[in-house]
């Protein structure tokens, strides 16, 4: 392959397939990370986490359509309140559900499932009525489009910085939230020994409620950097479920770092065979090989020793 | 069981009735009114169809839930809105349409059983319906079974050719060869990359396109597909930038289409420039819509209809359709298309004095329709229509001028010579 | 106590008398053939359904990918009819006559090798149930023998569906991508369209589920069942005692996914084409769902499941196709929620008990009658 080009354009094409890579293993990371911390550490199996996702990418669409209708002069910096608004929609639904839901099913995770499939079902159809099934796009300030040229061969663009920025921004919260303050330390308590947890006076269910809003939260903001990049439909969530699934399982439930591991090499794998075949078959190879080390390897790259 | 037609079936009420005769000035005067008494239901109707003395039953298929309800839901507009001008003008031989609308809910089986509904429980005499080549092929073999009749809007990859279908959208060759040789003539076009969603429209029609591109001495750099519903085209947008072809002919549907311009906006591809021009046959103003006016602006794409088109009829079959639909929305190729189905079907039947499947069949081909908003299209003895082919260049508000419009009609040619 | 007899026990004959009552007379009199074509799609479903209640209810492995097996099923009849159709004369106007009219579309010019064996009607027979149970058992076995189970099978298995469904769109020259393989006509020179066709295949379906239905209860109440279910329970304990629970897992497994290719083959037949929309995840978690509304302990319950969410799915998309898919997102968590044992639960729980206590106040009133049916629980 490398001879139909020259060694100055292989360098870019790496260059550029790696960049391509990084903006799919930031989409990957946003979405995994939420649904890492309810599945690995709560052991729920979230169906509906793609349409948490799109409830953020909606907020983010009425954000946008507000602030060009009535306040234009801060419409280049709306998008900051549009993510903490997502963050908060999501955070809210998230405990919502959790309540409504997700507390009486604890005992059986394969039923979460189910329920939680219901639900996704649910909220397409409430998306749709309220949204209309049209995919809706967000408009973007000027600053955030466009793209930087490095050289001739490698530009990058801007949105995608952007949302790699963020990403690390929060993937950091995350690791900070759960390794350092009292509520992760809470979080690992109730994780790893639920009933020591509640006689040691942690309140278990307020702590399982929190973690559940939060992974949901983060979907939110998840779905709100994405419609910089994609597009947002009653159905789009549906489309990265399986995806983000297998990099929570591949990266070793319960392990952040572990998650954060996998959906680089997940990421990067499939945007570099993208580059030698054809798209379809790229996806199917990635999958297929995340799937025969799954089997070969079933509790993922990284593992935490857990007493359950 | 739940069988209570009347219940679905849309009674035109008086209000939207009379303003409709209202609106349509052109196309009732001169027009003697037909009455259902010149036609007696035993005439028109051998056959054992919904007919009565004064009303007949047609279907609309398509889907209103499901990933394919984005793109659909304009074709039932149209439709519906053809039905109750004809309503209006006084109906087919004096029969007031009544429809019965199903859901197809994107999944193909479901189309092949509500098709099948509509024909033996509902005995529709035409159906106006599906969408995706999925869909029709997979309601084909029940058209052909049921002997019924199917209106299919939707541009296509042509190889088909059945008595019991009429095309009312362009088949492949229709819609892309004049486009290319335009781009070729006007733009200096020498290389192009092709690009698509992973299923046969856009296989074929690229296929189309190449052999076509290659018979002009030029050189297609790249040829490549996506699953439906990708969303990440980083990859491809790098190997566009690498190959630097002068045209990228793109046929990427649906959501993708979102993720795609997007993502070829922020790579820094300003379409505008036209360095690489971008030629598309799948983006229609409904899909504008959500992509975005401003990431789209500068593109070209090749249709047979415009919503911006200046023309009589265009004005106010546009006006017409805002008023019923309201003001926001916007009339893409494939809606105009759907609009033709009841037209062209109540022409069918008049010429040929019955509702019967096969008379109308028989008398389908040289039907002619002046009031198209596309314009003058007649329907060819392979069943596809006869139209025009034009070129439209992406705005910054979502909508396109027209930069090139074919002298004369395109013959449809479903199974071209040399391109398969 | 009459209710230990062969292989069901007393009131499961009824049941079962009941069930065939139903879809081999009631409905074949009472609906007119195109309903009766939509009954008998329903219950192509009620296999995979059975097959779920083996894995699922009994065995407790939630398997959401069934739809790979009931694909593969019907893909593999819907070769060979596609086969049948394509004769030389029949696709004379395409440039390589005598292949698949999609082939020919995606300039294949010659039928693959491994499309050749479907010319032979008694491969196909052995390929719908060998195929998918082959494929079942690879899975199973790359599984099961390392322990895993649960949460991260019914992943896996999701994922399985997936690419399999991206593979069939992508590799349309072989497969008929998305559109699937449509145009089937006829199967050994009878034409599989007409109403009387449809008819008899219908029998044939009712019949083959009912063999079905009997054999997932032989294995039910066999030593085999009554291990799964200790396994479901207390997979350790079952280790411990000796046994080796990972080939008893790969079996169930495999067994479901052959009464799902059953049902794949006969759904290609009533339905007369095949496409990748019944492989996908979507459509395999559906599946799930009908057994679970039927019951995931009950073999009759999960051919009603079948049958009612579909009849309910028909109807409701007909008359407020807006609303179905709220209707379906509750029905999914109703029963998770509040009748985890599905239809069948409800029925012995609070129905049974009622006739039961309506039959003992009748007995009490005639001396005569000492013998009350019981239920046994």
């Amino acid at each position: 392959m490398i001879g139909d080009y020259t060694f100055g354009e292989f360098t870019s094409i790496l260059a550029m397939q790696g960049f391509a890579g990084l903006s799919l293993f930031s989409v990957f990371v946003l979405m995994a990370l939420g649904l890492a911390i309810i599945f690995g550490q709560m052991g729920v199996i979230n169906m509906a986490h793609g349409e948490f996702m799109i409830l953020g990418a909606y907020v983010t669409y009425l954000c946008s359509h507000l602030a060009t209708e009535y306040v234009p002069v801060l419409f280049p910096v709306y998008f900051f309140a549009a993510m903490t608004l997502a963050f908060c929609a999501s955070f809210g639904l998230g405990v919502l559900v959790e309540w409504g839901l997700i507390r009486h099913l604890y005992r059986r995770p394969l039923d979460t499932l189910l329920a939680t499939w219901g639900l996704s079902l649910i909220l397409q159809q409430v998306y749709r009525s309220v949204f209309g099934a049209r995919e809706v796009g967000v408009t973007l300030p000027d600053w955030m489009m466009g793209s930087v040229a490095l050289t001739d061969m490698i530009e990058i663009p801007i949105n995608g910085l952007f949302v790699m920025g963020l990403t690390v921004l929060i993937a950091f919260a995350v690791y900070l939230m759960m390794a350092r303050s009292t509520f992760g330390k809470q979080v690992r308590a109730v994780l790893q020994n639920r009933v020591m947890a509640g006689a040691v006076g942690i309140d278990t269910k307020r702590v399982d409620r929190m973690t559940f809003g939060l992974g949901c939260g983060i979907a939110g903001i998840a779905g709100s950097a994405f419609t910089m990049i994609g597009s947002t439909g009653p159905t789009a969530g549906q489309l990265y479920i399986v995806d983000t699934f297998l990099v929570v399982v591949f990266g070793g439930a319960g392990s952040l770092i572990g998650t954060i591991a996998s959906a680089f090499t997940i990421s990067q794998a499939q945007s570099a065979m993208e580059f030698f075949m054809s798209g379809s078959m790229a996806k199917v190879l990635t999958l297929l090989t995340v799937v025969g080390i799954l089997m070969l390897r079933p509790q993922g790259l990284f593992t935490l020793n857990i007493r359950r | 069981m739940k069988d209570e037609p009347s219940k679905r079936l849309m009674p035109v009420t008086r209000r939207t009735l009379l303003a409709g005769i209202a609106a349509m000035p052109f196309l009732t005067t001169g027009v003697a009114p037909v009455m259902a008494a010149d036609y007696p239901t035993a005439a028109v109707n051998a056959t054992g169809l919904a007919v009565t003395d004064d009303t007949v039953k047609v279907g609309i298929l398509h889907s209103v839930t499901g990933t394919m309800a984005i793109s659909e839901t304009g074709s039932v507009q149209a439709e519906k809105l053809a039905i109750e001008q004809i309503n209006a003008m006084g109906g087919v031989l004096g029969r007031k349409i009544e429809f019965i609308q199903e859901d197809g809910a994107s999944d193909w089986p479901t189309f092949a059983e509500k098709a099948k509904k509509l024909l033996v429980q509902d005995k529709t005499a035409a159906v106006f319906g599906c969408w995706t080549s999925a869909s029709r092929k997979a309601v084909l073999p029940v058209f052909e079974q049921y002997n019924g009749m199917l209106y299919y809007p939707t541009f296509y990859e042509g190889l088909e050719e059945s008595p019991n279908v009429i095309y009312t959208g362009q088949e492949a060759t229709q819609q892309i060869l004049a486009g290319i040789d335009w781009v070729v003539k006007e733009k200096g076009a020498k290389s192009f990359y092709l690009l698509g969603s992973d299923y046969i429209w856009p296989r074929t029609s690229n296929k189309i396109a190449r052999k076509h591109i290659e018979k002009l001495g030029l050189e297609v750099v790249g040829e490549e597909y996506y699953p439906l519903g990708h969303t990440q085209f980083n990859s491809v947008i790098n190997k566009i930038k690498l190959k630097k072809p002068d045209v990228i002919y793109a046929i990427v549907v649906g959501g993708s289409n979102v993720a795609f311009y997007k993502q070829l906006k922020a790579a820094g591809i300003d379409l505008s420039k036209e360095k690489p021009l971008l030629l598309t046959i799948s983006v229609t103003e409904d899909e504008i819509l959500g992509i975005g006016g401003e990431n789209m602006a500068g593109a070209y794409a090749m249709m047979k209809y415009f919503q911006s088109l200046e023309n009589d009829n265009n004005k106010q079959f546009v006006a017409e359709f805002k008023k019923m639909w309201g003001d926001n929305i916007v009339i893409g190729d494939v809606t105009q298309a759907a609009y033709l189905g009841p037209w062209l079907w109540k022409a069918a039947v008049e010429k040929a004095g019955s509702f019967d499947i096969d008379k109308v069949k028989a008398a389908s081909p040289g039907i002619e329709l002046t009031t198209a908003p596309e314009g003058y299209v007649k329907i060819h003895e392979n069943h596809h229509l006869w139209s025009k082919a034009r070129v439209g260049h992406a705005q910054l508000d979502g909508q396109y001028k027209v930069v090139y419009e074919t002298t004369d009609l395109m013959e449809p040619n479903p199974f071209p010579e040399g391109y398969q | 106590m009459t209710s230990e007899t062969f292989l069901f026990k007393q009131r499961e004959w009824v049941a079962l008398a009941i069930l065939a009552a139903l879809i081999l007379l009631v409905l074949p009199a009472t609906v007119d053939i195109f309903r009766l074509n939509l009954v008998g799609k329903y219950l192509t479903y009620a296999f995979v359904a059975l097959g779920l209640v083996l894995c699922w209810g009994l065995g407790g492995i939630l398997s959401l990918g069934q739809g790979i097996f009931f694909g593969l099923g019907g893909y593999c009849m819907a070769m060979f009819l596609k086969l049948e159709a394509s004769t030389p004369e029949a696709t004379k106007i395409q440039s390589t006559p005598g292949i698949p009219d999609f082939m020919d579309w995606n300039q294949v010019t010659e039928l693959p090798f491994w499309w050749q064996p479907f010319h032979s009607f008694g491969f196909t027979l052995i390929a719908i149930v060998a195929v998918p149970t082959a494929f079942a058992y690879v899975i199973g076995a790359a599984m099961f023998k390392r322990r895993v189970g649960g949460v991260y099978f019914a992943i896996i298995t999701q994922a399985v569906a997936a690419i399999l469904t991206i593979l069939i769109i992508g590799q349309q020259g072989y497969t008929g991508g998305v559109n699937g393989i449509t145009d089937l006509r006829t199967l050994l020179g009878w034409d599989i369209r007409t109403d009387d066709a449809k008819f008899v295949l219908y029998f044939v379906n009712a019949v083959l589920l009912i063999g079905c239905l009997v054999l997932a209860q032989f294995v039910r109440v066999s030593k085999f069942g009554r291990l799964l279910v200790a396994m479901r329970d207390r997979e350790d304990r079952v280790r411990f005692s000796g046994y080796d629970v990972s080939n008893f897992k790969i079996f169930v497994f495999c067994l479901a996914a052959a009464f799902s290719a059953v049902g794949g083959a006969m759904f290609t037949l009533q339905v007369g084409f095949m496409s990748p929309s019944f492989v996908g995840i979507v459509p395999s978690i559906e599946m799930v769902i009908f057994c679970a509304v039927g019951g995931r302990l009950s073999l009759f319950g999960a051919v009603y499941g079948a049958l009612l969410v579909n009849f309910a799915k028909t109807s409701f998309s007909e008359s407020f196709p807006e609303l179905w898919l709220f209707a379906m997102g509750g029905l999914f968590i109703a029963v998770v929620m509040a009748f985890p044992f599905g239809l069948a639960g409800v029925i012995r729980e609070h129905v049974e008990p009622a006739l039961l206590k309506f039959t003992r106040s009748v007995a009490l009133l005639r001396p005569g009658a000492a013998a009350a049916p019981s239920s046994s629980k």
